[in-house]
């Protein structure tokens, strides 16, 4: 295991997100911010509670959780795209290292990213909101298993695009659709029977239910199904990874 | 040779696109030389480079650098390659002496910001350590690749043209770099359109075109071998043509019309060199000076390539 050159690539990238870091924090706590006011204040005023839990708060874990997994994909996505991009990929290729090497620096780099803003995010929502974390080691837990998950769907993604359409597109067209119905901004039983069938087969509903879960202590799944799924979806990205590596796909010519 | 510290047997690639850009290429290369790889473009220079340095997946054949099969042992081989590819690849943003950091660290090598600091200073690039990539001029940034290559302290060395768009005189500077490094044991192999460079820094020249090998040799013996001598003899009369007496040699006449033109190759057994200047004497023309010249590389190289098999167009 060549260490020095998993440490160079991910203290390479963790350099590049803290020279912009204005850029990069910013933005997700405006909009969340905005979601607060919007979702947290506006439409909470007139909600009162959800399964006993005051609005404004029952969305944070949510509002959190849409944050992390756009930044951990699109992170992960354009922090190995750029080098293909740019052709410095090419020195990483005749490396003394292997694809899991540039995995781990690569997808280590985006996910600590992530959790970064996450956690921003979090202490952003303690001004807006009264907010108690009742189980907060699985809080963590939760939040780095998801945020190393979409890192790694980001750089799979990252691999596999070869125009900036493409890398756009998949965040786009999968992800922030499953977030949004994903149980963000409502707890699934306020849906109508067959739909709650439907969102089942969303895994983010996981994410969220367990995520909320270490908060309130309220889920929408069982518990242990939630970590089961993360679990699940961590081990398909892994397999990809490990299918590519096999192939050599898309990265050697 | 002995033990050749990089070593390529039929080494065949297709691209996915099917085209073949390698047909079968053996080559050794020794332990502290310099080799200059020749072709036009097209030829398959970058991609024998890139296949040995593990850039491409070779499609068949087997490459070994020190000893160490660049497939199975990649980590063994690639730890001993230091590579200034043909474009410049650069992290615009980044800040010159951490991207060559960045490099040193991708092989394995504890941070060492002292000989990085070197390295920038024997590329006349002291003063750019913390100025922008995107802030240097384009020789600038070549030299920034060479920075990053040396960075990790490489044994063997390929320069993909490295001095194609660099100024005389940084040129000049770079054939010094590259003699240091060779005085410091690391085998180069560079590719160059510099026919020139090669003469200049080279020990042996191989050509390829068209994927194949044409021919690898020790540059001096390569030039005897093939060399043509061209002999001028300066005369102290002008002549308006070349004397019928000597219509059996093939003489031309220089422009002033001052010396008489004579080709011969140095293979021959009679170059006939002699039997000429008698020849010229007993025309009654006064000899003011003999001087030969060994035909360039340059022409030995376009006469090999000048038949292309297949037509292939870069
Ligand atoms: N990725 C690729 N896919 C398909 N064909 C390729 C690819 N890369 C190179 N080729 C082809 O392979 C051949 C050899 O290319 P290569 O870059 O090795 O040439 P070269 O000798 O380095 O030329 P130059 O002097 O122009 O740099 C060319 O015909 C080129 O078109
Ligand atoms: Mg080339």
């Amino acid at each position: 295991m060549n260490l020095a050159a998993i440490r160079a690539i991910y203290v390479f990238e963790m350099q590049r997100f803290f020279r912009t870091l204005a850029q990069s924090v910013v933005s997700p706590v405006l909009s969340t911010s905005l979601y607060f006011v919007v979702f947290g204040a506006a439409i909470g005023s007139r909600i009162e509670t959800v399964e006993g839990i005051p609005y404004g708060a029952f969305i944070v874990p949510g509002l959190i959780m849409l944050t992390v997994l756009t930044q951990a994909t699109s992170n992960a996505s354009f922090g190995i795209y750029f080098p293909k991009f740019i052709g410095t990929i090419d020195e990483i290729l005749s490396a003394p290292l292997s694809f899991i090497e540039i995995t781990i620096g690569f997808v280590g780099a985006a996910a600590t990213k992530a959790l970064f803003i996450g956690l921003i995010i979090l202490v952003t929502a303690f001004f807006f909101v009264d907010l108690a974390i009742l189980h907060p080691v699985w809080m963590l837990i939760f939040l780095i298993l998801t945020c190393v998950s979409f890192a790694l769907l980001g750089f799979i993604i990252g691999i596999w695009a070869d125009n900036f359409e493409k890398l756009q597109l998949v965040p786009l067209l999968v992800i922030t659709p499953l977030v949004f119905l994903g149980g963000s901004f409502y707890s699934i039983s306020m849906l109508p029977p067959a739909w709650q069938t439907v969102t089942l087969f969303n895994p983010v509903v996981y994410l969220v239910s367990g995520f909320r879960w270490s908060f309130f202590g309220e889920a929408d799944v069982a518990i242990g199904l939630s970590i089961a799924m993360i679990l699940i979806f961590l081990a398909l990205c892994l397999g990809t990874i490990w299918l590519i590596f096999r192939t050599g796909w898309k990265l050697r010519k | 040779m002995t033990d050749p510290i990089v070593s390529v047997r039929k080494l065949v690639k297709r691209y996915v696109n099917g085209f073949e850009a390698l047909k079968g290429v053996d080559l050794d290369i020794a332990e502290g030389e310099i080799l200059a790889l020749l072709g036009p473009n097209g030829a398959g220079k970058t991609t024998l480079i890139s296949a040995i340095c593990g850039i491409t997946t070779p499609t068949e054949g087997t490459i070994t650098v020190g000893g160490h099969d660049t497939v199975r042992d990649f980590r063994a081989a690639r730890a001993l390659i230091g590579l200034v590819p043909q474009e410049i690849n650069l992290e615009p943003f980044e800040p010159v002496a951490s991207t060559v950091a960045f490099s040193r660290g991708l092989f394995g090598k504890p941070r060492d910001p002292r000989l990085i600091a070197r390295v920038l200073d024997s590329l006349s690039l002291g003063d750019k350590a913390t100025a922008r990539v995107r802030e240097l001029s384009g020789g600038m940034k070549r030299r920034v690749l060479i920075a990053k290559a040396l960075s990790h302290e490489p044994r063997v060395l390929f320069l993909d043209e490295p001095t194609a768009g660099v100024d005389v005189e940084l040129r000049r500077g770079m054939w010094e770099i590259v003699a240091d490094l060779k005085r410091q044991g690391v085998t180069i192999i560079l590719t160059t359109h510099y026919i020139e460079e090669a003469e200049a820094i080279a020990d042996r020249i191989a050509v390829i075109d068209g994927g194949r090998i044409l021919l690898v040799e020790e540059k001096a013996a390569l030039m005897a071998r093939m060399g043509q001598k061209v002999l001028h003899v300066a005369l102290t009369s002008r002549l308006e043509t070349v004397p019928e007496t000597l219509s059996s040699y093939a003489l031309s006449l220089s422009e002033d019309g001052h010396s008489l033109i004579y080709t011969y190759d140095t293979r021959a057994a009679r170059t006939g060199v002699v039997r000429l200047l008698a020849a010229i004497d007993a025309a009654g023309l006064q000899v003011a000076d003999v001087t030969t010249r060994e035909s360039s590389l340059e022409e030995i190289f376009v006469g090999l390539t000048r038949h292309e098999p297949e037509g292939n167009v870069a």
